[in-house]
């Protein structure tokens, strides 16, 4: 049993009405890992997880969570996992250890055991000096935080976070997913849907998802592995005169902004360089850096989303 | 399964009285609808303005005017000389009703034949029309009566002369025919059905409506303790709402309450099994508090038009009859009604009981069956 993996889904698949939001989609997250879904607003990612936690049924396919059916054993399940909604859901017009208590109560922890556990997460999450706070005076950042301690006063060993940190600012997501490491720490899987591509560097393995289907899965190194093309990077002195220039050339496939440069794809990186330089020199746009350098995550998820579209 | 129980009720005390708008809701509508009910809501008719036109002038015609003028029913506000002026008042509605004697009055009393007088009553009420024409009858009835009367003592008859036959009324339970009587145990059952029906609806979907029943639905808790946690916050609110009113319609309105308290107890949790259970089922059917506030009045209006409160059963269709069978507020304003005004008791009132109390298992038992464990 300990060595089951904490989550497996086989050919998931959920319609809503005739569309497919979920198509046939499987995976594994083994004990303990930091497990990333990664794919654009709309890809499926809120409905996988809502189908993994108990909220929706699957149309076809079979899951197992810490052990329990997903279809079969809702209430069993529901027990062993936290969840934190992509939408802010705790009562505004209660305070923070108002929140807390209901919650807990909710999952049937005896009082003097809650109480306990209500000081642990607020000292976890940093809260204790606001819990007599109500939640609607604390910032989005604490918000998310006091969401996070919420969901795990029970201590469940599953830990599903749809997009914790959409619209946070950047230093409380970097102090968000310190948390998320502290638990994972503690043995907590944990499964996280994200579009930030440098919260997507932070997971041990990840499956990306592009309308509904699960179109690759790896660690985020093996996930830049798959990027067939050379990335070339490209510091000209007129970047949108350049850009322009750069996709003009039937040599390179993409180019996109990246930072004060651009990013380049291409085939024959060789040929693509040279056909640059003379594109950029005929137009009298200097370019002060050219050279080829390793795919990051971003450069994999553009390269393997339009691979899945040309497909 | 009690502890979780209690959780959610302690949680929903705290929002419910923290929340400014919904401690007024709780207290001022109870409160308004029994002043209004009690002060404004007046179906006994005195003092109806009334205009008179006499082409007779005699004095047979005055004799028959003292008896309106000193009537407490009607205030006659106007004299006038045509009945072009008489129709103008009442298209101005300036008065309700007008009162012709015809030229020949007298004469025609005096040649012993029968004297018209016509009354014009406006019916844009058609029910005060009713009642108002009733009066008028009462008092050209009673004249009519003592001329006769003297008619037959000019003609040597002795003794008493009365009418054969006579009604004594008697108004049982509420002698004087007050209105207010009816009117506040009646409000006071509307009051019950608003408060703890609408605060129910709108405790569950203003969930859906944050985002927090995504939150409850992902943990373990069961169908049947959240509903018992949304509910019984609302009873209990509900009950003091009951003693608010009964308070005010007892001391203030003087209405008597002649039966236990025991009684309106048992009728009044009774009857919100059957409140919380429609709120529970529009919850079921809504996903914003505007569309809970639509279904609500949806139910609400027809509840109390086909309860009794206002019209009586018995002058309703027979179709429509056969459906107030099924409205659990008919039965709850009979019983409130027979508390206070008849005394009733158990022995009386059970069949009103047992027939709240099962149309509100069937009710709760509908929503809980609707409730769903899953979203979509």
């Amino acid at each position: 049993m300990s060595d089951a993996p904490a989550i497996v889904v086989k050919d998931l698949t959920r319609d809503f009405g005739s569309f497919r939001a979920v198509d046939s989609i499987s995976f594994e997250v083994r004990r303990g890992e930091i497990f990333g879904f990664l794919g654009p607003n709309g890809a499926g990612k809120s409905t996988t997880i809502r189908m993994l936690n108990g909220l929706l049924l699957p149309t076809a396919g079979e899951g197992r969570v810490a052990g329990f059916d997903i279809v079969r054993e809702q209430e069993s399940l529901q027990e062993h996992i936290g969840y934190m909604s992509q939408r802010f859901s705790l009562y505004e017009d209660l305070t923070a250890e108002e929140n807390l208590d209901f919650f807990g109560g909710v999952y049937g922890l005896a009082n003097d055991r809650l109480a306990a556990r209500i000081d642990e997460v607020l000292r976890l999450v940093g809260l204790t000096e606001r819990r007599a706070d109500l939640t609607r005076t604390l910032a989005l950042g604490l918000r998310q935080r006091l969401a996070l301690a919420s969901a795990v006063l029970h201590e469940p060993p599953i830990l599903f976070l749809d997009e914790p940190t959409s619209g946070v600012d950047p230093i409380s997501r970097r102090n968000f997913w310190d948390l998320i490491y502290a638990m994972a720490d503690r043995g907590v899987t944990i499964l996280v849907t994200t579009h930030y591509m440098d919260e997507a560097e932070f997971c041990d393995r990840l499956v990306l998802i592009y309308q509904g289907r699960l179109i690759a899965q790896g660690t985020p190194g093996d996930l830049k592995g798959l990027v067939q093309d050379a990335i070339l990077a490209a510091y000209p002195d007129r970047l949108g005169e350049a850009l322009e220039v750069a996709r003009s050339l039937p040599l390179i496939s993409d180019a996109a902004v990246f930072g004060r440069g651009l990013h380049l794809t291409a085939a024959d990186p060789q040929a693509a360089g040279a056909a640059l330089r003379q594109a950029l020199a005929a137009r009298d746009i200097t370019l002060e850096r050219l050279g080829r350098v390793a795919p990051t995550l971003e450069d994999a998820f553009i390269s393997l989303i339009q691979r899945a579209g040309e497909e | 399964m009690f502890r979780r129980l209690r959780k959610i009720i302690k949680k929903e005390f705290i929002q419910a009285l923290r929340d400014k708008k919904l401690r007024i809701f709780i207290f001022l509508p109870p409160i308004v609808q029994l002043l209004t009910y009690g002060y404004a809501v007046n179906f006994d008719i005195e003092r109806a303005p009334t205009a008179i036109l006499d082409e007779d002038r005699s004095a047979e015609s005055r004799k028959l005017l003292y008896r309106f003028s000193h009537s407490r029913y009607f205030d006659i506000r106007e004299y006038v000389d045509s009945e072009r002026d008489l129709r103008r008042l009442i298209d101005h509605s300036r008065v309700t009703l007008a009162l012709r004697i015809p030229r020949d009055f007298a004469r025609q009393l005096q040649g012993g034949r029968q004297a018209p007088v016509q009354l014009l009553v406006d019916a844009t009420d058609s029910n005060a029309a009713l009642i108002v024409t009733r009066y008028a009858h009462a008092v050209v009835g009673e004249f009519s009566l003592d001329l006769m009367r003297q008619r037959l003592r000019q003609r040597g008859l002795q003794g008493d002369l009365s009418a054969p036959v006579v009604i004594e009324p008697r108004a049982w339970f509420n002698d004087n025919l007050v209105s207010r009587y009816t009117f506040v145990p009646g409000v006071i059952a509307m009051v019950v059905m608003l408060v703890s029906f609408m605060l129910t609806a709108l405790a569950v979907v203003r969930e859906k409506e944050i985002g927090t029943m995504e939150q409850i639905l992902v943990s373990p808790l069961r169908p049947v303790e959240f509903m018992l946690g949304k509910t019984i916050p609302f009873v209990v609110i509900a009950l003091l709402d009951v003693v608010l009113v009964t308070a005010v319609g007892v001391f203030w309105f003087e209405v008597p309450l002649r039966g236990s308290l025991v009684v309106l107890f048992v009728g009044t949790v009774a009857f919100l099994f059957n409140s919380v259970g429609l709120g529970l089922f529009i919850s079921t059917v809504s996903n914003t508090q505007q569309q809970a506030m639509m279904a609500g009045s949806f139910i609400f209006t027809p509840a109390i038009l086909l309860s009794g409160f206002i019209f009586p059963i018995s002058n309703m269709p027979e179709f429509f009859q056969y459906i107030t069978y099924l409205n659990p507020l008919r039965y709850f304003i009979t019983v409130v009604q027979a508390v206070f005004l008849k005394g009733s008791g158990l022995a009386v009132l059970w069949p009103h009981m047992a027939a709240m109390t099962a149309l509100g298992l069937a009710l709760l038992t509908l929503s809980v069956s609707r409730f769903r464990r899953r979203l979509g």
